[in-house]
């Protein structure tokens, strides 16, 4: 499979402060995400992961190190637009991304910048806000919604762009339960049409329904493949300072019990089928 | 509490005032203000009410909702009323100690209320019945040739509107501020006026950090989405000026008309 966005040697600073040291967030990562794929980014607060996300968007600049998107190198000025374009995100917080006091207005935000003919965007937005399930709520004011139709709409803005990936920084922090579900049900349908998708969240149940599973500790990647081979590192994950899934957790306490559970058990679902079936 | 203050917001129903282009409306509403100001007589009060009326009846906006917006400004209100009937010199009607109530004192007092309360309600009118990106945007267009000799019309524009959209959000944040402080024993109620404007120090403070906070989250989500000023930008809803405009600009104009022949002719 072709590759959408690679990373080579990536090293990145944060400014110097006055009296401190240069806070160095990415310590040499190198990283390629296929097209089409979806990979979860692992990290607990201060690893690195939201700042990975940021330079994946041309938002930062390596310090050092190249990150292509698309074979555009997100250091190019002249490109840079290109770059965010392709890779559309998505932020936390649902209220601070949301520009304009009415929700269509807010989803045309993305293609008015880039200059896209007026009667394509009214398609591209309506098509959007349809993708996203918020056609009713266009002529709505953001305040007026929740926090997870909010973070829809932020969906839909970004899905305004047209892009071919979309990186979500921590799309359902501040979500209740509800929201959560709504949000990753989305963003899995958009990664089943197609879109490259990569979610930061320190959720382990949106991590384990991701095809790729990243675990960043510090500035590094410590762990990298499919979920049921990540989390078979319970041990490693709990060194970084996170919690394993609920599943996997329970599997690993049984097998010290000498029960043979495969490795492919992460989700709860999983484990339910699994002890269901259990002789 | 805070939610209730409807000044300066959206009332959405379709009707034909919401339908005008905000240029014209924008237009309007400058030639109504002026026109309050021109207006010295009782005829010319009427004919301003009556054509407010009417503009009011067409926009579906309830009479309720819009009488919600004049409530923060009662103060100011019975202020100005009370300067004024006072203040003015002429026959005296009626006396209690140092204060004279006069027959110019009540009539100007009077005339000042009735002016401020459709000056408020003409503005608001122009904010219920366009949505603030319109709203900018027509503001937008109409300072366009400003940006010739270089004003930042663009910019303005786009703080503006900026600045209408997180205004619910910084309320929110507000009372979130006040709740958290309360429930550590903030007193905000009780004290005199100096011990109840120290009170708010504690609130100002951490909503300004949080305002900032939010700028920064804000400009680095307009950023990824490829924001990048005015050059180049295109519009969803495009504006044209259609019959509807030129009929409702045509009124307008009419009762400016009306009121500078009726200044003139007294």
């Amino acid at each position: 499979m072709e590759n959408i966005i690679r990373i080579e040697n990536l090293i990145f600073d944060y400014p110097r402060e006055e009296g401190k040291d240069v806070l160095r967030a990415i310590k040499g990562i190198s990283l390629d995400i296929e097209k089409g794929s979806f990979t979860a980014v692992i990290g607990r607060n201060g690893s690195g992961k939201s700042t990975l996300a940021k330079l994946l968007n041309g938002l930062y600049v390596p310090t050092e190190g190249v990150i292509y998107v698309e074979n555009w190198d997100t250091a190019d000025d002249n490109h840079v637009w290109d770059v965010r374009q392709t890779a559309g995100m998505v932020f936390q917080n649902p209220d601070n991304q949301l520009v304009s006091s009415i929700v269509e207005d807010d989803v045309a935000f993305g293609p008015e910048n880039i200059g896209t003919a007026p009667d394509e965007i009214r398609t591209r937005v309506n098509k959007a806000l349809n993708d996203v399930r918020m056609g009713e709520y266009r002529l709505k004011a953001p305040h007026m919604l929740s926090g997870g139709q909010k973070q829809r709409v932020a969906i839909a803005g970004v899905l305004a762009m047209k892009p071919k990936c979309i990186i979500f920084d921590e799309p359902t922090a501040m979500l209740d339960p509800k929201g959560r579900h709504d949000v990753l049900r989305i963003i899995k349908n958009l990664n089943a049409e197609g879109i490259t998708t990569i979610l930061i969240t320190h959720f382990m149940d949106e991590a384990v329904q991701a095809d790729r599973v990243l675990i960043i500790n510090d500035g590094e990647i410590i762990l990298d493949g499919n979920p049921a081979e990540v989390f078979s590192h319970a041990d490693e994950i709990k060194d970084a300072g996170l919690d394993v899934p609920v599943a996997v957790e329970l599997a690993v306490r049984l097998r010290k019990r000498g029960i043979k559970i495969p490795d492919d058990v992460i989700t709860v679902e999983d484990m339910v089928d699994f002890i269901c079936q259990y002789k | 509490m805070i939610r209730d203050i409807t000044l300066g917001q959206y009332y959405s129903v379709d009707s034909p005032i919401h339908r005008r282009d905000p240029r014209i409306k924008i237009l309007s509403v400058v030639m109504y203000i002026a026109a309050l100001f021109i207006v010295e007589n009782f005829i010319g009060f009427v004919m301003a009410a009556a054509a407010l009326g009417l503009a009011v009846a067409v926009s579906k906006v309830p009479i309720g909702f819009i009488m919600r917006g004049l409530k923060p400004i009662i103060f100011i209100l019975i202020f100005t009323f009370s300067i004024n009937i006072f203040m003015i010199n002429g026959r005296v009607l009626w006396k209690l100690g140092f204060l004279e109530v006069t027959d110019n004192g009540l009539y100007t007092a009077a005339f000042m209320s009735v002016r401020l309360i459709l000056l408020i309600i003409g503005t608001s009118l122009l904010t219920f019945t366009t949505t603030p990106i319109k709203l900018t945007d027509g503001m937008e267009r109409l300072l366009y040739p400003l940006s010739k000799i270089g004003v930042p019309t663009h910019e303005i524009a786009m703080m503006m509107s900026i600045s209408l959209r997180f205004i619910p959000t910084l309320m929110e944040e507000t009372d979130k501020i006040i709740k958290a402080q309360q429930a550590r024993g903030a007193d905000f109620e009780s004290g005199n006026l100096i011990a109840r404007a120290k009170s708010l120090v504690p609130i100002l403070v951490p909503l300004f950090v949080s305002a900032f906070r939010i700028a920064l989250d804000l400009a680095m989500a307009m950023e990824a989405r490829c924001y990048s000023g005015g050059k180049n930008r295109t519009r969803m809803n495009g504006m044209k000026i259609n019959s509807g405009d030129l009929i409702f600009m045509a009124a307008n104009i009419l009762f400016f008309a009306a009121t500078i022949t009726l200044r003139i002719w007294r």
